[in-house]
C-alpha cells in the first residue's frame, strides 16, 4: 500500500511581484519499506513540496493538490489539531541544518521528551527511560549524562544524532529527511546514513531523503524523482536512473559530477541553458 | 622544475584561548609543523575534516594570521608578519577567495567598489585606469559590464562566487587560495566554477591552494594533495600516488566514506540489501 500518495502538488507564494511558482504539479508516491530520494539544485521546490506535506509552510504560500493523502486520509481536509496529531508522530521531519533546527534554551532531553509528552502522553519516568534509549538508538555515549546537555555543547554531528531521535521518537510510518547530512563532513556523513538506514530496515520505515548530493542517492535510494525548476523531471529505480538516465537534464545532472568529467572541462551552465531552450522541460511519463 | 611559489617549512600556529575567574587558560594546537611546496602554475589540495586546521592554514599562507613558529617563503622570499609591516607588493601575491559567497561580500557596497577596492588600498592607479580594469575583469569571470552598479544581493550563489574570484584576481596575484569555493554551490554551478578557475588558471598561469573536503572535487581539480588530520599533515604527494594508494588509515577512513555514484556499487548495494 502507499504509504503517501501525492497528486498534481502546486505550491505558490505570494511576493511584491505577483505569485511565484515553487512546486508546480509534482505527483509522487511513497510505499511502506521504502526510501524514496527526490534530487535536485537548490530552488527546485523539493523542500517547499515536503514542507507542504508537514503542513509547515508561512500563510503566504497557497497549497493545492488534487490528492495529498497519507495511509489513504486526505492531509487537506483534516483540520488542524487532527493533523498535528499525524505531524511528529507517523510523519517526521529531519531538518538540514541540526544546530539551527534544535531549540538552543533546552537540554536535548526536554526536546526529545517533549515530543513523547505530546504525543504519546507519557509519565515523566518512561519519558526519560525512552529518551534515553532513543540517545542509545541513535548512538550517543553515556546517554544518562547527556540529556542534561544543551545543544551548544554537542558537535555538528551529534546535533544530528539528536534531531533522528525525535524524528524516531514515536516510530513513524514514514521519515522526510531534508538534506540530513548537507552541514557535516564526510566520515560524519557516512555514520548518519548508515545510522538512518540501519533504522530504516528496522522500523520498516518509509523514507523520504531529499539531497542534492547524487553520491547520497546512490548509497541510499531505492526509487529516485529528479526535480528542476518545481517540475518532476525523471522518475526512475535508482539503478536505471544512474545507468540509463532517460532525461536530458538528468544527463546532463550526472555529467557534471566531478568524476564524471570527460577531458578537462566540465558541461555546464551554457549546457543547461540551451537544454532549456532546445527542449520542452516537461514531466517525463 | 618550475619555480617554487609557495614553500613552509614546519609552519606552526597555536591558538591561546585567554583563561578567567573560573577557566585556565588554553593551548590550541591548531597546525602542528607542516611543510608544502608548490611550483607555479600547480594546485595543491587541502583535504580535511572541519577542525582540523585547514583554514588555519590558509590564513597563515594568506598573510592573515602570522605563524607561532615555522617559515613561510613566497616565491623564494621569507615573509614575516609577526616582525616585520607587510609590503604591498607581498600582499598582492597571494590572495584569498572564501566558502560563503554570501558572507564574503559587503551587502552595502556596489560589485565596482567591490572590485576596485583592492586596487585603491593597494596600488595608486588613477579612478579611470581601475574602473576599467574592473570591467575587463568582470567580462572574464563571465559577468557583465552592466553589473558594475549592482548590490551583492542581486546575484546568484555562482555568480557572487565569480564575483568573488574577481575581486582576489585584481591585483593580479601569483597565488590563489581557495577555501572550500564550490561547498556552497550546486552541482551544475560548482561545475561552472570550476571550470572557471581551471580557465582562469591556463589564462594567467595562477597557482592554487584549493581547500576542500570533497574529494570527487579535488581529485578534479588538484595536482597534489595533502590530507589533514589535527593539525597534522598525515598525507602528502601527488593526486595519483593519495589516491591510488593511502597510507594513512585516515586517509583510507576518508576514502571509504565518501558515496560512490557509480552503477557497479549501487549493484553491490541492492545486492547487499536483497540479501
Amino acid at each position: 500500500m502507499a504509504l503517501l500518495e501525492i497528486e498534481n502538488l502546486v505550491v505558490e507564494f505570494a511576493t511584491a511581484s505577483g505569485p511565484f511558482r515553487a512546486v508546480d504539479g509534482i505527483s509522487l508516491s511513497v510505499n511502506e519499506g521504502e526510501v524514496l530520494a527526490i534530487v535536485g539544485e537548490s530552488g527546485s521546490g523539493k523542500s517547499v513540496s515536503m514542507l507542504a506535506v508537514m503542513g509547515l509552510l508561512p500563510w503566504t504560500a497557497k497549497v493545492t493538490a488534487d490528492r495529498m493523502a497519507f495511509r489513504g486520509r486526505d492531509l487537506m481536509k483534516l483540520s488542524s489539531p487532527d493533523r498535528r496529531k499525524i505531524i511528529g508522530k507517523d510523519i517526521a521531519m529531519i531538518f538540514q541544518e541540526p544546530i539551527a533546527s534544535l531549540n538552543p534554551c533546552f537540554t536535548v532531553g526536554f526536546q526529545i521528551e517533549e515530543v513523547l509528552r505530546e504525543h504519546l502522553g507519557l509519565d515523566g519516568k518512561a519519558r526519560r527511560r525512552r529518551a534515553i534509549e532513543l540517545l542509545k538508538a541513535v548512538g550517543i555515549p553515556d546517554p544518562e549524562e547527556r540529556l542534561g546537555a544543551f545543544p551548544h555543547q554537542m558537535s555538528g554531528g551529534q546535533c544530528q544524532r539528536v534531531m533522528i531521535a525525535i524524528a524516531i521518537a514515536c516510530n513513524p510510518k514514514l521519515l522526510i529527511a531534508d538534506e540530513p547530512t548537507t552541514a557535516l563532513d564526510v566520515t560524519i556523513q557516512k555514520q548518519i546514513l548508515d545510522l538512518l538506514m540501519r533504522l530504516q530496515t528496522e522500523h520498516g520505515m518509509g523514507m523520504i531523503m531529499i539531497t542534492h548530493n547524487m553520491g547520497v542517492v546512490a548509497e541510499t535510494a531505492d526509487r529516485v524523482v529528479v526535480q528542476y525548476r518545481g517540475r518532476k523531471m525523471e522518475e526512475a529505480d535508482v539503478l536505471s536512473l544512474f545507468e540509463a538516465p532517460k532525461h536530458a537534464y538528468t544527463k546532463a545532472l550526472l555529467s557534471a559530477l566531478p568524476e564524471n568529467a570527460v577531458g578537462d572541462r566540465l558541461p555546464t551552465m551554457p549546457d543547461f541553458a540551451t537544454l532549456e531552450a532546445s527542449q520542452d522541460l516537461g514531466t517525463l511519463r | 622544475m618550475n619555480r617554487i611559489i609557495l614553500e613552509t617549512r614546519n609552519i606552526v600556529r597555536d591558538y591561546h584561548i585567554g583563561g578567567s575567574l573560573f577557566r585556565k587558560p588554553k593551548t590550541v594546537h591548531a597546525v602542528k609543523g607542516v611543510s608544502l611546496k608548490v611550483e607555479e602554475g600547480k594546485t595543491l589540495a587541502i583535504v580535511g575534516e572541519s577542525g582540523c586546521g585547514k583554514s588555519t592554514l590558509a590564513r597563515m599562507i594568506t598573510m592573515i594570521d602570522p605563524p607561532t613558529a615555522g617559515e613561510l617563503l613566497i616565491e623564494g622570499e621569507k615573509v614575516d608578519i609577526a616582525h616585520q609591516k607587510l609590503a604591498p607588493e607581498l600582499r598582492r601575491k597571494v590572495q584569498i577567495v572564501f566558502q560563503n559567497p554570501y558572507g564574503s561580500l559587503n551587502p552595502r557596497q556596489k560589485i565596482g567598489d567591490v572590485l576596485m577596492e583592492p586596487l585603491i588600498i593597494n596600488t595608486d592607479i588613477p579612478a579611470g585606469e581601475r574602473r576599467e580594469r574592473a570591467m575587463q575583469m568582470l567580462t572574464k569571470v563571465g559577468l557583465d559590464e552592466k553589473h558594475f552598479n549592482r548590490y551583492p544581493h542581486m546575484f546568484s550563489g555562482g555568480q557572487r562566487q565569480r564575483i568573488a574570484i574577481a575581486r582576489a584576481l585584481m591585483l593580479n596575484p601569483k597565488l590563489l587560495v581557495l577555501d572550500e569555493p564550490v561547498s556552497a554551490l550546486d552541482l551544475s554551478v560548482q561545475a561552472q566554477v570550476l571550470n572557471l578557475l581551471g580557465d582562469l588558471q591556463d589564462e594567467f598561469g595562477l597557482t592554487y591552494v584549493f581547500i576542500s573536503h570533497d574529494l570527487s572535487v579535488v581529485r578534479y581539480i588538484a595536482d597534489d594533495v595533502m590530507v589533514m588530520y589535527f593539525g597534522e599533515a598525515v598525507e602528502y604527494g601527488s593526486r595519483d600516488e593519495v589516491f591510488s594508494s593511502p597510507k594513512h588509515d585516515y586517509t583510507k577512513t576518508l576514502f571509504a566514506a565518501t558515496p560512490r555514484a557509480d552503477v557497479e556499487s549501487i549493484r553491490a548495494r541492492l545486492a547487499r540489501k536483497a540479501a
